[in-house]
Order: structure tokens, then sequence, then C-alpha cells
């Protein structure tokens, strides 16, 4: 008897997407779909989507969502979660929304700890607005506000979001992941449900940063693009968990009065 | 006998899955959709060994495997 062994998950809409022609956003829009299908809570999860090229994002999760000003994703979350803590809240976001605008936003939510889940989808450049120069764009790499390429007496560097939310003593699970290859989805889709496990667990703050392709503002193929991933974008963004619950220290808890010695 | 579907009206012609079939099943069919898109198909159904990688690195959620 033959088997359906690959199945479209009930996790996403039958809505057509429209992304470019090999455009990472679909395949990360899957694992995160498989995910609360397959950790039970899609019934009761509420999605933020960003401003980007994913503003569509709500017609294609098949769970409440709501679409939210640019970069604001963890602030909305942050009272989604607050009112409603029985719910899974995870606010998915594109560099531009998330460490240019929305860098306050999203720093403060993980200093706070909220309990919700980011993802966050690094492809290095404004995807919807046409392809300008992102926080996270590569030095040398070109855009249409970097045409001779990123230059960091002018631009400065890329912002690695990962090892920089991870000086922060709340977050709980902080991690790395691609989606170019097979094998490297497959350990996506591990991150991402590790992730919505922490908040599941009541654990605290998760992030996944995704690694992701955007042909079309790369002006590359996809197949060029999912090379450009593999030989650029991971050798600066190394892959990898940046923090876990396992490892998570408790800091030592400041007396609130200094002692004072009396002399 | 394991395969894939393609479906016609998702798939965008990437070719993300023609480089991640380890054994060369699917190829961009000659013939463009009412998409636009050439779409993938299978080639040489009788390699398909239903191992799903394919259909892993599909941006649009085109392919179903079965085995
Ligand atoms: C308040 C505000 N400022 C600027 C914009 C214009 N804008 C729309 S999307 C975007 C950036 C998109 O890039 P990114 O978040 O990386 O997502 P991508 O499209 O690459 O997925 C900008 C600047 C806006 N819509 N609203
Ligand atoms: S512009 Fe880039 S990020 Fe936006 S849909 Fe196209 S490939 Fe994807
Ligand atoms: S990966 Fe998906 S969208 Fe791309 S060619 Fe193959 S079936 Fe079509
Ligand atoms: S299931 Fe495996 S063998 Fe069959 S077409 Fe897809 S990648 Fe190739």
């Amino acid at each position: 008897m033959e088997k359906k062994v690959f199945s479209r998950t009930k996790g996403l809409t039958e809505v057509f997407m429209r992304y470019c022609p090999g455009c990472g956003h679909g395949v990360i829009h899957r694992l995160v779909a498989e995910a609360i299908e397959e950790l039970g809570v899609r019934k009761r999860t509420i999605g933020i989507a960003p401003v980007g090229c994913s503003v569509f994002a709500d017609e294609y999760f098949n769970c409440d969502m709501i679409q939210p000003a640019h970069g604001r994703g963890p602030a909305v979350a942050t009272g989604m979660k607050r009112v409603k803590p029985d719910c899974i809240v995870f606010s998915y976001q594109g560099d531009g929304d998330l460490a240019s605008i929305g860098m306050a936003e999203t720093v403060h939510a993980a200093a706070r700890g909220e309990r919700i889940t980011i993802i966050f989808v690094n492809n290095a450049i404004y995807g919807m607005t046409g392809g300008q120069m992102a926080p996270t764009t590569l030095v040398g790499m070109k855009s249409t506000t970097s045409p001779f390429g990123r230059d960091p007496r002018v631009a400065g560097y890329p912002i690695k979001v990962c090892e920089l939310l991870s000086t922060l003593e709340a977050p709980s699970y902080l991690a790395r992941v691609s989606v170019h290859k097979p094998a490297n989805v497959i350990k996506a889709k591990k991150a991402i449900k590790k992730a919505f496990q922490v908040q599941i667990d009541d654990l605290g703050f998760s992030l996944v940063e995704i690694l992701s392709q955007c042909p079309t503002d790369w002006f590359v193929t996809p197949l060029q693009a999912v090379e450009y991933v593999e030989k650029a974008m991971v050798p600066f963004y190394p892959l990898g968990e940046f923090k876990t619950p396992e490892g998570k220290k408790e800091p030592a808890k400041a007396e609130t009065k200094m002692a004072v010695e009396k002399g | 006998m394991p395969r894939i579907e393609v479906d016609v009206n998702r798939c965008k012609g990437c070719e993300l899955c023609v480089v991640a079939c380890p054994y060369k099943v699917i190829s961009l069919s000659g013939k463009f959709a009412h998409t636009g898109y050439y779409p993938a198909a299978m080639v040489q159904p009788e390699k398909c060994t239903g191992c799903t990688l394919c259909a892993l690195v599909c941006p649009d959620v085109a392919i179903e495997v079965y085995k």
C-alpha cells in the first residue's frame, strides 16, 4: 500500500504564497507551521506578522495572527502573552524589521525575558522595499544603498543578533540555523521546535535566527543564492546554539541596601 | 514505487529540489504552467527512493512524497 510520507502541514493555509521563486521565507513558514502543529499548540497560538516581504504571513499561517507596525512585533507579543499567558505567542520578523527599526523592542523584550518566541529571518537585506542595505548586510555585499558593496568606514559592520542578545541574562534559548540545504533545514526545524518547547515549558525568552536567501534583491538565481548563504553568510554568521535553558545560570541577586560600615 | 507529486499551481521553478535530489530524479519541465513558471517534474521516476529531500527544501511546499 502506498503511503504519503511527506504532506503539506495543516499549520499552513491553502493560500498561494506570494514570495519570489527560491525565497527562504516559504521553507521557514513551513517549519514554524509544522512545529506548532506537531507540538499540539496550533489552536492556542498567536502569530505576529512583520512589515517586510512576509507582511502577508497572517494569510499563510493557520492560527490566530496579528500584523502590527514595522518592528513592533516583540512589543505586541509582550502584550499578547501577558494578557493571554496560556497562548503560545511568536513574532516572525525580517532583519530590517527586527534589527533596524525594531532593535529597541527586540533587545528589551529579550532583556525582560518575555515568554515569547521570535523567528528572526536574516536575509541580509531589505527585501520588500527593493534591496536596501540592512544592519545584517555583509561587508562588501552590494545593495541599492551600497552599490559598491558595504563599506565599514561608512556603514559599520553587520550586527550578529544572537551574539548580541547572548550577553543578556534573561534569554533562555538563542540559536542560529539556515535553510539552504536539506541537512540545514532538518536542523532548523529542530531549533524552531525547541524554541517553542521553551515557551510551552514557561522557561522564558526564545529566539531562532534563520539565515535565508533573497535571490531577487541579491540579483542572483535561487541556486546562486543558496550557494551565497553557504559561502558568504555561514562563515560570518556561525550556526549553532548560543544559549540553552540547560546552560542558563541565575545571576547572583544584589542586596538592595549596601552594608555601610559605621566607624 | 516511491514517487513525488508536484503541485503545478504552487511550483515556481526555482530548481532547489532539482539540486537537492541525490538521484537526479527531477528536472524542470519544458512546458510552462498557467502561473508562467516551468514547474518541476520527475524525469527519472524509477530512481526515486522517497527520501523527501526535495520536499524539505521546496520553498513553496509544492511537493508531496509517496512511498
Ligand atoms: C514605519 C515604517 N518605516 C519604513 C517602512 C518601509 N519598509 C517596509 S518593509 C521594510 C524592511 C523590510 O526588510 P526586512 O525586515 O529585512 O524583511 P524582508 O522584506 O527582507 O523579508 C521597510 C524599511 C514601513 N513600512 N514602515
Ligand atoms: S524580495 Fe527577497 S525576501 Fe522578498 S519575497 Fe523576494 S526573494 Fe523573498
Ligand atoms: S523546489 Fe518547489 S518550487 Fe522550486 S522547482 Fe522544486 S517544486 Fe518547484
Ligand atoms: S523523494 Fe528523494 S529521490 Fe525522490 S525525487 Fe525527492 S529527493 Fe529525489
